[in-house]
């Protein structure tokens, strides 16, 4: 892959969504028609929107669609400052994004605190890939703490952001431009209170990133909503090999690639540190081919439908490809992958996947001569 | 859970560390600890090139080439198809 290694670093930022213009922050009568608004008080640059600490029916049942990729891009709050508890000149400010679910996460968390939040204009992305991205940046910190006035709200000079808003915010700047210390708090927000309580001081698990099971197991239907385009090429392109071979469809012929994609887009990333090897890639590739054997095993001894040989060498050459480049997109979704390590599997993996492709095709199109 | 190793472009110059800790406290990972008034590098395999370090180092004493590991974005912007939506670090 000469491509790949002469690839401009600057050019790759996450590639999950387009950019978006910018939010103008709300005004008070559009803000009080939002459910999680619970009222305002009075300060001395005018109302602030006070915000609940308690998710809705509603709340949850946005961020389940969301999880299933439904509204997921136009899910935003308006940036600006709002208000938890009965917030004065003393009390702590919370820097955060403007991805609902991400707002939500940490206004739930602040139940019997006093607190302001800072809300910047990420357009709509979480905090880390805001960060990745240059939307959760030392600009806009710096620009919203003199828009909505923050020296005349709060007498301290001293904003929590959370760490992984780190990437894309020099803190040294930050205060060099604005007046007001950067603390990074924890990465979780559910850390933000024991965090308040000991005087600002994260621990040092509070610092970590995780990546357990049930982490992974909220990202895997998104994951497969992802796949879903792949699945409809394949099935396309088997009802057509279908009908114009054989004068058949059947659901049988698909169910190996239905599996294949499932594996890679859903089982590979849920199950992933089980999974021998440490590229997803080859994770994807055992496991499809753990898949295709195991198809194979079945034909032979009876309780799945026969497999010819010819069928079997089809299948070795399509399946775990498949499965290998789906769990290969999950490196983006994970939280321990550097971009030189996907650069490095990339060109392994790569040109693998596309010469199995290729055989699989030359192959298929020969075995009707064999 | 780990990645690939010696793959990182993570490099400390330790003479140019003032102590600040700033790295500590951005570091998802752990790669930095303080000894002392010296940041210290730890296991930089666990390093994911995220570039909070880079960032937040005033004394300039890190380099890193920051990016998102993420094969979409990588083959994306190798074969640029316009607008497609893919999902890669969104959550």
């Amino acid at each position: 892959m000469r491509m790949i290694k002469e690839l401009p670093p600057e050019k790759i930022v996450c590639g999950c969504s387009e950019d978006k213009p910018a939010t103008p922050p709300a005004g008070r009568q559009e803000l009080s028609g939002r459910p999680w608004v619970s009222g305002f008080i009075p300060t001395p640059t005018g109302d602030i929107p006070l915000v609940s600490t308690r998710l809705s029916f509603g709340d949850k049942l946005s961020a389940f669609k969301v999880r299933w990729g439904v509204g997921r891009m136009s899910c935003h709050v308006p940036p600006g400052l709002y208000a938890a508890g009965r917030p004065g000149p003393q009390s702590p400010v919370l820097v955060t994004s403007n991805y609902k679910l991400t707002f939500d996460s940490l206004r739930r968390r602040l139940t019997g605190q006093d607190a302001w939040l800072m809300v910047l204009d990420t357009r709509g992305i979480n905090v880390w890939c805001a960060a990745g991205k240059g939307t959760f940046s030392t600009e806009e910190v710096v620009s919203r703490i003199s828009s909505v006035g923050l020296s005349e709200i709060v007498s301290h000079r001293k904003v929590i952001l959370p760490q992984l808003g780190a990437p894309g915010v020099a803190a040294h700047e930050v205060q060099k431009r604005s007046g007001f210390r950067v603390v990074y708090g924890p990465v979780r927000a559910q850390d933000i209170p024991a965090f308040l309580k000991d005087g600002l001081k994260a621990s040092w698990d509070m610092r970590r990133v995780r990546f357990r099971f049930q982490d992974r197991l909220k990202l895997i239907s998104m994951e497969f909503v992802g796949s879903l385009k792949y699945l409809l090429a394949i099935a396309a392109v088997l009802a057509l090999v279908g009908l114009l071979a054989y004068r058949r469809l059947s659901a049988w012929d698909f169910l190996p690639y239905l599996g294949a994609v499932v594996i890679g887009s859903s089982l590979v990333p849920l199950f992933l540190p089980w999974i021998p090897g440490r590229p997803f890639a080859l994770k994807g590739a055992l496991a499809g081919l753990a898949w295709t054997v195991f198809l194979i095993a079945g034909g032979r001894l009876g309780w799945l439908p026969a497999v010819g040989w010819k069928l079997a060498v089809v299948y070795l050459l399509f399946l775990p490809a498949i499965s290998a480049f789906l769990a290969m997109g999950f490196t983006g979704s994970s939280t321990f992958t550097s971009l030189s390590g996907v650069v490095k599997e990339m060109k392994t993996a790569v040109p693998l996947m596309g010469a199995s492709v290729v055989l699989g095709v030359i192959f298929y199109g020969l075995s009707f001569f064999i | 859970m780990r990645y690939l190793s010696n793959v990182t472009t993570l490099e400390y110059e330790a003479a140019r560390c003032t102590g600040c800790g700033r790295c500590v406290e951005v570091c998802p990972h752990g790669v930095f600890s303080l000894n002392g008034r010296k940041a210290v590098l730890g296991d930089k395999n666990l390093c994911m090139e995220c570039g909070a370090c880079l960032r937040n180092c005033e004394a300039q004493a890190i380099r890193v080439r920051p990016g998102v590991g993420c094969a979409w974005a990588i083959l994306r912007s190798q074969w640029r198809k316009g607008k497609d939506e893919t999902v890669c670090c969104c959550d």
